[in-house]
């Protein structure tokens, strides 16, 4: 056996156990953790696809920002794992169902004629994956390219719209007014002449 | 040549070997830099205070780190016992890898590097991401409230600042047209004046800055604020394994003081044109990028969370998407000489 399969093979055993442990774990925190495991090890087999730019993209992507947004939330909620078990052998039936479908629909696109692949060929010296993914987003696929950015612009608008909510009554400072106060707009000095207290508030002063 | 004499003896061996020796070379310096830096840092912010700082142990206090290093490894590791023990005991180990293995891509020199890979700058930028793991794991094994509070708060810290910085980076590549570390440096040939800090100025204060929060370095450490959660994420941890929270920091801040020095300042190359290049002008560039992080901890008081937050979404994030555009319109124009 190549070097490669030996390292594709560890790194698949690897990634299927992360998954099952996805799935099986009794804290939420540590399939949280087994996610990014999974993530990291299928960055590993595309790497060794040659395909570094995709490779490197889901780790800084899924593993930098969407796992760790994942994994504050799942730290902060209160899951109860049994309450989420229940029903599991009532279901067992179905989903067994739907799996075998997809392992057969899988099966038939694998090892169909159409998809009769070669192994990928080699890759001269000096190819980069990320210039060649680059050189077709901006010139081939220059439109789907924008209309999936715009797509995201308006989903990062509509989530931060549906949070900013205006409260009445909150106290909040400006900075930019906070740093322009000057001493006339806080303290008024007025000068006077001394003066003595009136007599009859000198009484109740001694009374008190 | 006495190595291709090993490469036959030891045949296929051969090249793990030496990519082994040529790992100690780089770690080894490293860690003792990290201890060093340590003590720099207590003299400098002592002189600073107008203090001595440690002078006791050894020359000048020299042997100071290594007294420290060895009562460190002499403590009991105590762990908690709410404490989830697997990942308490993990965590400080993913925060100490990726501090680590991001040193695989640096070029020290023309030629001196690890990997010369040619996505470098995204291989960088995709394993210090994953060093965020290691404190919020730790926030959250310790089953403490400070602790967790430390890593709630590290956590959205670093997640925003990770936004500028990578914008900041974009400006690099742009400029630079690669993505290669080595080729970013000798994109940037011609002296002093050539080096990225001054075309690309915003992008390289909001790098600076933004590593410095990324670090959780004064004036941005909010999240083991002492006055108000004792020592924030690392709270619960003792000898040993405190330290790796310590050396994970510490080799963070030189690896952001490389790559800064790399990517905006020239890397191994000489400020004045004729004098020669080398790895000499690299470490200088790092000492000094280190000595602004020390200096920014002897002189800014500690920033309000929200004022954290504003400085990254609010100032750091459209500054260099402005900047991206300048950058962007100009290079379409006959003056583009001026980004390259």
């Amino acid at each position: 056996m190549e070097f490669t399969s030996l390292v594709f093979y560890l790194f698949s055993a690897i990634l299927v156990l992360a998954g099952l442990r996805v799935i099986t774990a009794k804290n939420p925190v540590h399939a949280a953790l087994s996610l990014v495991l999974a993530f990291f090890t299928a960055g590993c087999i595309w790497m060794l696809l040659e395909a570094e730019f995709l490779a490197i993209t889901l780790v800084l992507v899924y593993i930098g920002a969407v796992m760790v947004l994942f994994l504050f939330v799942v730290m902060m909620l209160d899951i109860n794992i049994e309450e989420l078990r229940k029903g599991f052998w009532d279901n067992l039936p179905l989903a067994a169902l739907v799996a075998i479908l997809m392992v057969l629909e899988m099966g038939t696109v694998l090892s169909g004629s159409y998809f009769d692949y070669a192994a990928p060929l080699a890759k001269p010296e000096g190819y980069s994956n990320t210039k060649e993914l680059g050189m077709l987003l901006y010139t081939d696929y220059v439109y789907p390219f924008e209309l999936a950015a715009v797509v995201l612009l308006v989903a990062m608008v509509a989530a931060i719209g549906l949070t900013l909510r205006r409260r009445p009554g909150r106290k909040w400072v400006d900075p930019a007014q906070q740093i322009k106060v000057k001493r006339g707009d806080r303290i008024r000095l007025v000068s006077m002449a001394p003066q003595k207290p009136s007599a009859s508030k000198a009484d109740e002063e001694e009374e008190a | 040549m006495t190595l291709d004499y090993f490469a036959n003896l030891l045949g296929p061996v051969w090249l793990p070997v030496w990519t082994l020796a040529k790992i100690v070379a780089i770690v080894a310096p490293l860690l003792l830099g990290v201890a060093y830096l340590t003590y720099a840092e207590r003299r400098i912010i002592g002189y600073m205070q107008v203090r001595l700082g440690c002078n006791r142990v050894g020359p000048w206090g020299l042997l100071q780190p290594i007294a420290d290093g060895l009562k460190l490894m002499f403590k009991e590791i105590v762990i908690p016992s709410g404490a989830n023990k697997g990942l308490f005991i993990l965590a400080p180990v993913l925060a100490m890898a990726p501090a680590l293995a991001a040193w695989a891509v640096i070029p020290f020199a023309d030629g001196l590097v690890l990997a010369d890979i040619d996505a470098g700058l995204l291989y960088v930028m995709a394993i210090t991401s994953m060093g965020v793991y290691g404190v919020v794991l730790a926030g959250w094994a310790s089953n403490s409230k400070y602790a967790f509070l430390g890593s709630m708060r590290s956590a959205a810290q670093i997640v925003s600042y990770e936004i500028a910085m990578g914008f900041a980076l974009v400006g690099v590549l742009m400029s630079a047209q690669s993505l290669n570390l080595t080729d970013i440096v000798q994109a940037q040939a011609g002296g002093f004046w050539h080096w990225y800090w001054l075309p690309l100025f915003p992008m390289f204060i909001v790098y600076l800055v933004s590593g410095t929060a990324e670090l959780n370095r004064a004036p941005f450490d909010v999240a083991e604020g002492e006055s108000e959660i004792v020592a924030g994420f690392h709270v619960e941890y003792s000898g040993m394994a405190f330290a790796i929270f310590f050396l994970a920091e510490y080799a963070n801040m030189i690896l952001v003081a490389t790559l800064t020095s790399t990517l905006f300042l020239g890397g191994w190359l000489s400020p004045i044109p004729g004098v020669p290049d080398g790895i000499v002008w690299l470490l200088a560039k790092i000492s000094f990028v280190l000595f602004l992080f020390l200096w920014f901890r002897a002189t800014f008081p500690r920033y309000r969370y929200d004022q954290i937050m504003r400085l990254g979404w609010k100032v750091f994030i459209p500054v260099t998407l402005v900047w991206l555009l300048v950058e962007g319109a100009v290079m379409q124009t006959p003056w583009s000489y001026l980004f390259h």
